[in-house]
């Protein structure tokens, strides 16, 4: 059912993934994709994967819930995997008819496998193990040098937050709205492209009016509370590096620089 | 023959995780027709979980329901019809308004069940009165109306349908207390007028001492009891065991009865307050 939709899921835990300072996992994961696509030889792509299995199994997140993550883009693996198995070029293996296979093209095939795999479980172990809020938090804080060129960093991440916080609401929003119309014998099941297209309008519009009635009242409640931007604005929750924070980002940084290190030697 | 019959009726949530948890467990009832049933329970007693199996919004996890002695679940292409003869009236159902007129979104429920435009418009002309909307608020946009209209139009266009059995889901929250009234006047107009089946879901025991013959009480996940009001206002401890309060006026008199006065059988509104302690008092 429609309640089975999860982005950015979060799984709350008190592991030490959890307990990175959202900041350093941003830069942190974004140095595990340097990684995981810098790696150009077999020596040096086991680190990336490595990495990322050290990093589930001690964020204590079931294996099966990463998993389930994968499953959506097989499609995609899948697709990528073959165009790279037949379109490199070089020294052909073997080849039937016109297909030619090469050893390039399978070496190929195989990373972009792995890459994209490991690619969808770092960011999700990301989105898994951060809560939304502490997420944009972070965000604006590592934007916050693009406030000197006048880039709204902070009514930006105030949107993405507020945006997250009413994911689940408009959800269970449109269930209501669904069931209270199929009530009055909407059918949404059966009939063509058209009809079924104008069967979601009784279910759009009550949406849309109440979206557009909670922007309103947040609007509203947040004046209320003489809320008026970024400037000047403190936080209850300060984000402070610790010692795991620079431990996590130290490893992350060995890792990286002995990837680069062994593209250079091999 | 009951019109509303439910055999061992059990709804699980997120079955197969470690979080499953029935909503409801091994319903039974039988509510005869014409009845008005008042149907009441603190939150999460699955009040709201029952009354969406009825018209097959909900699938049973298992377990069966009869509408008219017909089981909903047996031939899935008629479920569309028992929604028809099922009429469902959700929380603030004012959120399911959409067309660009009253009329319009009224007609909504009545096309649904292709019905000839002359029936359309009988329906909606009469409904519309019932609930006390003028013929100029017709032609106008639902949503330039205010909360309380919003509200009529929408349970009329539940109404429009002519259900053989209406549920009503906590029509009156969140209105004021004339509105509640007439909200509830209206329904039991309905309910004498087609001789339907209703059943008012409710936290106020004062609403439904005043307008239901039955009350079905919900209590974890099941069904305590389903009995006639005046038996169900005598439990004024079981009651408050499961917080939930007999109407004012029932404790009253079950007090007085305690204290040794005889005020009569069937105590629980002023009116029949008023008579009793009358009668006593001229004694």
């Amino acid at each position: 059912m429609i309640k089975d939709i999860t982005i950015g899921q979060y799984f709350p835990g008190k592991s030490i993934i959890h307990r990175i300072d959202p900041r350093y996992k941003i830069i942190i994961t974004m140095l595990f994709i340097v990684m995981l696509f810098s790696a150009k030889s077999f020596y040096s792509l086991p680190i990336g994967v490595l990495y990322i299995t050290f990093a589930i199994l001690i964020s204590r997140i079931p294996i099966k819930i990463v998993l389930k993550g994968i499953k959506p883009i097989i499609p995609i693996i899948i697709f990528t995997a073959v165009l790279n198995l037949f379109f490199i070029g070089g020294e052909p293996l073997f080849k039937i008819w016109i297909i030619k296979i090469t050893a390039d093209g399978i070496k190929m095939s195989i990373f972009m496998i792995v890459r994209i795999i490991f690619l969808i479980m770092g960011t999700s172990l990301l989105t898994y193990t951060t809560s939304p809020v502490a997420l944009t938090d972070a965000l604006e804080r590592l934007m916050s040098p693009l406030k000197k060129v006048k880039f709204p960093v902070h009514e930006l991440a105030m949107m993405m937050t507020i945006a997250l916080r009413f994911i689940p609401t408009l959800i269970e929003e449109t269930d209501k709205i669904m069931s209270a119309q199929k009530a009055r014998g909407a059918d949404m099941e059966t009939g063509g492209l058209i009809s079924r297209a104008k069967a979601l309008i009784p279910i759009l519009i009550p949406l849309f009016v109440s979206a557009f009635k909670r922007a309103e009242e947040l609007a509203l409640a947040m004046e209320c509370r003489c809320y008026h931007g970024g400037e000047g604005r403190t936080r209850m929750k300060q984000l402070h590096a610790s010692l795991i924070d620079y431990i996590a980002l130290s490893f992350t940084l060995v890792c990286t620089s002995l990837v680069f290190a062994i593209n250079i030697i091999f | 023959m009951a019109i509303i019959k439910t055999e061992n009726l059990t709804h699980l949530y997120s079955v197969g995780t470690p979080f499953e948890k029935a909503a409801i467990k091994d319903v039974n009832i039988e509510i005869e027709k014409g009845e008005f049933v008042g149907v009441i329970g603190h939150t999460g007693s699955g009040k709201s979980t029952l009354i969406q199996h009825l018209n097959g919004l909900l699938k049973p996890s298992s377990g069966k329901i009869f509408i008219d002695g017909q089981d909903i679940w047996q031939d899935k292409s008629k479920l569309r019809q028992i929604r028809f003869k099922v009429g469902l009236v959700f929380q603030y159902p004012e959120y399911q308004l959409f067309e660009e007129t009253v009329y319009k979104d009224i007609a909504f429920g009545p096309k649904n069940m292709g019905l000839s435009d002359d029936e359309i418009d009988r329906r909606i002309r009469e409904t519309a009165k019932l609930v006390g909307i003028d013929d100029d608020i017709l032609e106008k946009s639902p949503f330039e109306l205010s909360g309380g209209q919003m509200r009529r139009v929408a349970i009329a266009g539940v109404m429009a349908m002519e259900p053989e059995i209406l549920i009503l889901d906590e029509p009156t929250a969140g209105l004021d207390p004339e509105g509640r009234n007439s909200i509830l006047g209206q329904i039991e107009l309905y309910h004498r007028n087609t001789g339907s089946t209703v059943l008012l879901v409710s936290h106020s025991m004062e609403d439904i001492a005043k307008y239901a013959g039955k009350i079905l009480v919900m209590n974890n996940a099941g069904v305590y009891c389903y009995d006639d009001a005046n038996k169900v206002f005598r439990m004024a401890e079981e009651m408050s065991k499961m917080g939930l309060a007999v109407p004012q006026i029932a404790r009253v008199a079950n007090t007085l009865r305690e204290k040794g006065f005889d005020i009569g059988e069937d105590v629980y509104t002023v009116t029949q307050a008023k008579a009793g302690i009358m009668n006593l008092l001229s004694d």
